[in-house]
């Protein structure tokens, strides 16, 4: 017993150093970073007097920002929703015991190990008005401009859709502020790229976990194929949906590298996101309280997807 | 069963759907075939353009077309302007992997086989540190490291691959080791083995397959990195990525050796992808939390 004893005390300490690390540099880092984006640290002096939420107004207010949300928004919409299609599309597809099965699998997932800055800098290349697709297809680089398309495409306050809006008392939404900014799509896609082997691979995994009983059994009850896959086969992927969808969705709010490598802040800051604004803010700028402000509003909006979801995750593996 | 066949009488005959059938399969083909073209394509293009001379690869018309004569001039000139970058990486990636494995698979020990009151919290504390956008902890961390010298060394660097690579070699070692009989752990313990006895005689001998995870895992990440590296490093210690940004970035440099580089930056990772895709595609589940 006196040996037990000795050992737990033993794991306890061996776990300190790396509960510490992670009290300090996770956890207290956040809260002095919560300090910072309180104080009036906006130059070199770091001047850590209390201000408020003044930082926090005037990140908000700034235009900049307001279109960085936006981005955010229609980037991961966009980014989830096409990884969530192509992954299950391809995922099927595989399912079908198909020849060259593992090959198929190996080259929807390698870009997986790819960094998003050397994906962005292929995908640059591809997307460039003067080259890549263009040419490879022939399309006009004057219309087809990808990432340095300027357009936004939003609701006209003069227009149908937008008298309808302004009649419910919604008016305000027919401006560029929710619009969908054609450059951003051109991100989307080196995204998808990089990451709808992923959604692919978790699909397939689940697909491989359904009893074959299952099918055969709709099947005798007269069920077509698609009614099958509809009815019995996708609520039975649902956990993979949702865990697929929080994954996806904390590398979009976060998304930095690739935007770096591929496009930069874009035209009307049309492919800008808070990641960047954030670097630019603190680093190049050094407003470091309103860059940590920044930090602080990605941080709220990944924490508000991943906290349930660990929890809910802890909480299934309690019950098994 | 004899149901379904008498089913099957009722549509048309056997042989049209027969037909029907192999038509489909052909189409599962043509679309697999497909989708392998859009995922292959960007690196078809890197070697590709990375073989061209300077002449040829400034024809942008052309770009598409194969190389007249390969030839690997601008892999050399892009090593020998990202190789001292290449190094720094590999300094980087190499140490935090193997640090991180080391701690991760102690955590997880301790995390698994000898849980305490509130342990299960604690995991629950350090698996949030995972997700987190760095954004929020960048300006701090810039703050200490430079405090503490760090700053623009590989050493700092290192350290910070491994500390925020706890949670994941945490939650991988943990996951791993609770799937090892409670039983194995307490025979060993009924032969007085301790602490140090059980980890070494019973977990460690069968931990092969999640140190490789890890290792794969925590080298990938750490030789991806592009945030911590662009913000905490400068240019005498940039790793690759910062460096291939930066040649991408620049208008003065040929899309030969854009490309070239790009392809020697994603080539470690890749080649490990291809040894040892398996691991390398658990540890990508484990980032679900699903172990």
């Amino acid at each position: 017993m006196r040996r037990l004893n000795r050992d737990r005390v033993v794991s306890i300490l061996l776990l300190v150093p790396a509960v510490l690390a992670i009290a300090v540099f996770v956890y207290g880092m956040i809260g002095w970073s919560v300090w910072v984006s309180l104080s009036k640290a906006n130059d070199l002096s770091f001047d850590m007097a209390f201000n408020g939420l003044a930082n926090y107004q005037s990140i908000f207010s700034n235009v900049r920002f307001q279109l960085d949300l936006r981005n955010t928004v229609v980037f991961t919409v966009f980014f989830v929703l096409a990884s969530l299609a192509i992954g299950l599309f391809l995922a099927n597809l595989i399912d079908r015991r198909i020849r060259a099965e593992s090959l198929f699998r190996s080259l929807f997932l390698f870009p997986l190990a790819i960094s998003f800055i050397v994906t962005g800098v292929v995908w640059k290349w591809l997307l460039t008005p003067s080259a890549g697709f263009n040419i490879l297809l022939g399309l006009d680089q004057s219309t087809n401009r990808w990432f340095t398309d300027p357009t936004v495409l939003y609701i006209a306050p003069d227009s149908g859709a937008g008298h309808f809006l302004a009649g419910i008392g919604l008016g305000g939404l027919a401006t560029p502020l929710f619009g969908i900014p054609i450059a951003l799509l051109s991100l989307v896609l080196a995204a998808v790229w990089q990451m709808s082997g992923f959604v692919m691979a978790l699909y397939l995994a689940a697909l491989r976990g359904i009893p074959e009983e299952l099918r055969e059994a709709g099947r005798v009850d007269g069920a077509s194929e698609w009614q099958l896959f509809r009815r019995i086969i996708l609520p039975l992927l649902t956990p993979v949906t949702v865990t697929a969808v929080i994954i996806l969705g904390h590398i979009s709010l976060k998304i930095y590298d690739l935007q770096q490598a591929m496009t930069k802040q874009g035209p009307g800051f049309a492919t800008d996101f808070p990641a960047s604004y954030m670097w630019q803010t603190a680093f190049n700028d050094n407003q470091f309280a309103k860059g940590a402000a920044v930090g602080v509003v990605m941080l709220v909006m990944v924490a508000t997807l991943i906290v349930p979801y660990i929890i809910w995750n802890r909480r299934q593996e309690a019950a098994r | 069963m004899i149901d379904s066949a008498a089913r099957s009488t009722s549509l048309p005959g056997p042989r049209p759907r027969l037909a029907l059938r192999r038509v489909a399969r052909s189409a599962v083909y043509l679309t697999l075939f497909a989708a392998a073209i859009f995922y292959v394509i960007p690196v078809y293009l890197l070697f590709m353009t990375g073989t061209k001379t300077f002449a040829e690869a400034a024809n942008q018309a052309l770009m598409w077309d194969l190389p007249k004569a390969a030839s690997f001039d601008s892999f050399a000139e892009a090593w020998r302007t990202i190789s001292p970058n290449f190094l720094n990486s590999a300094k980087i990636a190499i140490p935090a992997a193997v640090l991180s494995s080391i701690i991760g698979s102690v955590n997880g020990y301790i995390l698994a086989k000898w849980r305490f009151r509130g342990s299960e919290t604690l995991f629950t504390l350090i698996l949030f540190g995972m997700f987190i956008p760095y954004q929020s902890i960048l300006i701090p961390l810039l703050k200490v490291e430079s405090a503490a010298g760090l700053y623009n060394t590989i050493t700092g660097l290192v350290i910070i691959h491994i500390i925020y690579g706890i949670p994941i070699t945490t939650l991988i070692f943990r996951n791993y080791y609770v799937g090892i009989p409670e039983e194995l752990v307490e025979a060993s313990r009924m032969d007085g083995a301790g602490f140090f006895g059980i980890y070494r005689h019973i977990l460690l001998p069968l931990s092969i397959p999640g140190f490789v995870v890890v290792l794969i895992w925590q080298f990938t990440s750490a030789w991806n990195d592009f945030l911590f590296a662009v913000t905490l490093t400068g240019q005498d210690n940039w790793p690759i990525t910062v460096a291939v940004n930066n040649l991408a970035g620049s208008f003065s440099v040929a899309w030969n050796i854009q490309m070239a580089g790009a392809l020697i930056a994603a080539l470690p990772t890749l080649l490990v992808y291809i040894l040892l895709g398996k691991y390398f595609m658990r540890g990508l589940l484990a980032g679900s939390l699903k172990g």
